[in-house]
């Protein structure tokens, strides 16, 4: 029970922050508009070329914008020795680690969600006839990539150049997840049958679960000096 | 003078902190080089030394955020690096950074700091704490907006909230107008009473004299003076602190 309440207290406290603050939701969300903006323009209006290339489009911009949330994960905890403060705690390191996980989980969904309607509108795509079932790709992809996110911002954490380090191990790692978020997003998208993107939805079930069990192991290692 | 080999100095009692051989190199760089320390139960022990001399290095490696290269450190029979769960249960740690959450409010950082710590009644006890430090009445404003006085009361309360068996204070007179001064001396006094054992590392003579049972001087990573209250007048501690006819401290 104490376990679960500080896995709570600590993404409360995250989310409280990032609201009142909304300085990483603003910067997320601006982020996310521009790259699916640029990229529309990129393509001009041919679109084929554009329905071909979207869910592609979609999920680079959904990365982009993650690094910026996911940097502030562990990172945002170094002002005023904070980070010092949480490991202080007679806390188990898991609930650190689950916490700050979903901290940034809802953060990015979240951010995802606002994006839709702006892809929607760019792409000219519908999606809302779609979205159950797009929310059933978008969901553990984007729990995969706040687990690796929050691993490796944890990791980086001690480095004077952790910010240009995160997404610099960030995207080689998470390949797999996003190939198969894209092949997924593009099965949803061309409204073919749904069984076609089992095996993407199978692969990213494993990449989370991988990195979930590796991330509980090996984070108070990470986290300690 | 005190020997600096502690546990003779405390025959028959377990020692609150045991420090035994510390070495610590970041790097090239030797932080400390062969500490051994003890503190006894209810003692409080004053850390003086210039910048760059080891002090906040050495509270770091008691409380378990760095290990040490070298050494064994015990803190309430714990064994730091190897019982960490042990020591973060029986420490609270003041350090020279708040630890506070600037966009949260007074009352929102203790309730987060009750229910990390696994309190019972966290409500009555934030209430509690806020009282004796004197913010009642602005622990509802973000703590952004909070002077640093108020911002080291509110660390103090944190503090007050852990009731920790061993203190670690680093700077703990940094930003303290008078009145918070005399709540943190009353609140060390009223812990010694308790059987709270504090080290505390300092720049601040006139403080650290009035507050500890015993001074201790590390310079360069080694500790070169350990004392009890009584076998040191403050000038001769002073005069101790100048080095090259500049004194360290901020007095």
């Amino acid at each position: 029970m104490t376990f679960a309440r500080r896995v709570l207290a600590i993404a409360w406290k995250d989310l409280v922050a990032e609201w009142r603050d909304r300085e990483s939701l603003t910067a997320m969300c601006f982020f996310a508009f521009l790259v699916l903006f640029l990229f529309n323009f990129a393509l001009g209006g041919d679109q084929t070329l554009i329905r071909g290339a979207a869910s592609g489009l979609l999920w680079l911009a959904f990365a982009f914008t993650s690094v910026l949330g996911l940097a502030r994960s562990v990172q945002g905890e170094l002002a005023n020795d904070c980070l010092d403060g949480l490991l202080l705690y007679p806390a188990e390191r898991e609930a650190i680690f689950l916490g700050k996980l979903c901290g940034s989980f809802s953060i990015i969904l979240l951010v995802e969600l606002i994006s839709f309607p702006i892809f929607a509108v760019l792409y000219n795509m519908d999606i809302w006839s779609q979205l159950p079932k797009l929310l059933l790709i978008t969901i553990p992809a984007t729990l995969g990539f706040a687990t690796a996110g929050t691993l490796l911002s944890t990791m980086t954490v001690g480095l004077r150049a952790r910010e240009a380090m995160l997404p610099f191990l960030l995207f080689p790692m998470t390949i797999p997840l996003i190939l198969a978020a894209v092949r997924g997003t593009e099965v949803v998208l061309r409204r073919e049958a749904f069984e076609l993107a089992m095996p993407w939805l199978k692969l990213m079930a494993a990449f989370d679960l991988l990195f979930l069990v590796g991330s509980l192991l090996t984070f108070e290692l990470l986290i300690e000096e | 003078m005190a020997s600096t080999d502690g546990a003779a100095g405390f025959p028959g009692v377990v020692p609150a902190v045991e420090i035994r051989g510390l070495v610590k190199w970041y790097g090239a760089h030797p932080a400390l080089r062969g500490v051994d320390l003890c503190v006894g139960p209810g003692e409080i022990l004053a850390l003086f030394g210039p910048n760059g001399a080891g002090k906040s290095t050495l509270l770091r490696i008691l409380a378990g955020l760095v290990r040490p290269t070298a050494g064994s450190v015990r803190v309430a029979g714990f064994e730091v690096g190897k019982h960490s769960d042990g020591v973060r249960r029986v420490i609270g740690v003041l350090a020279h950074g708040h630890q506070l959450y600037e966009t949260l409010t007074g009352r929102e950082n203790l309730q987060f700091a009750a229910t990390m710590l696994g309190l019972d009644r966290p409500v009555d006890r934030v209430a509690g704490v806020l009282a004796k430090v004197g913010l009642e009445a602005a622990a509802d404003g973000r703590v952004r907006t909070f002077s640093s006085g108020m911002k080291r009361r509110l660390a103090l309360a944190k503090l007050m909230l852990r009731e920790p068996r061993v203190m670690l204070l680093d700077e703990p007179f940094t930003n303290l107008d008078l009145q918070a001064t005399k709540l943190l001396e009353e609140f060390l006094m009223a812990s010694k009473t308790t059987g709270v054992t504090t080290v505390l590392a300092t720049h601040n003579v006139t403080m650290g004299f009035a507050v500890a049972d015993r001074m201790a001087v590390l310079e360069q990573g080694r500790l070169v003076f350990d004392a009890r209250r009584d076998e040191v007048s403050r000038e001769s501690l002073r005069s101790l602190f100048t080095i090259q006819g500049e004194l360290w401290g901020d007095e």
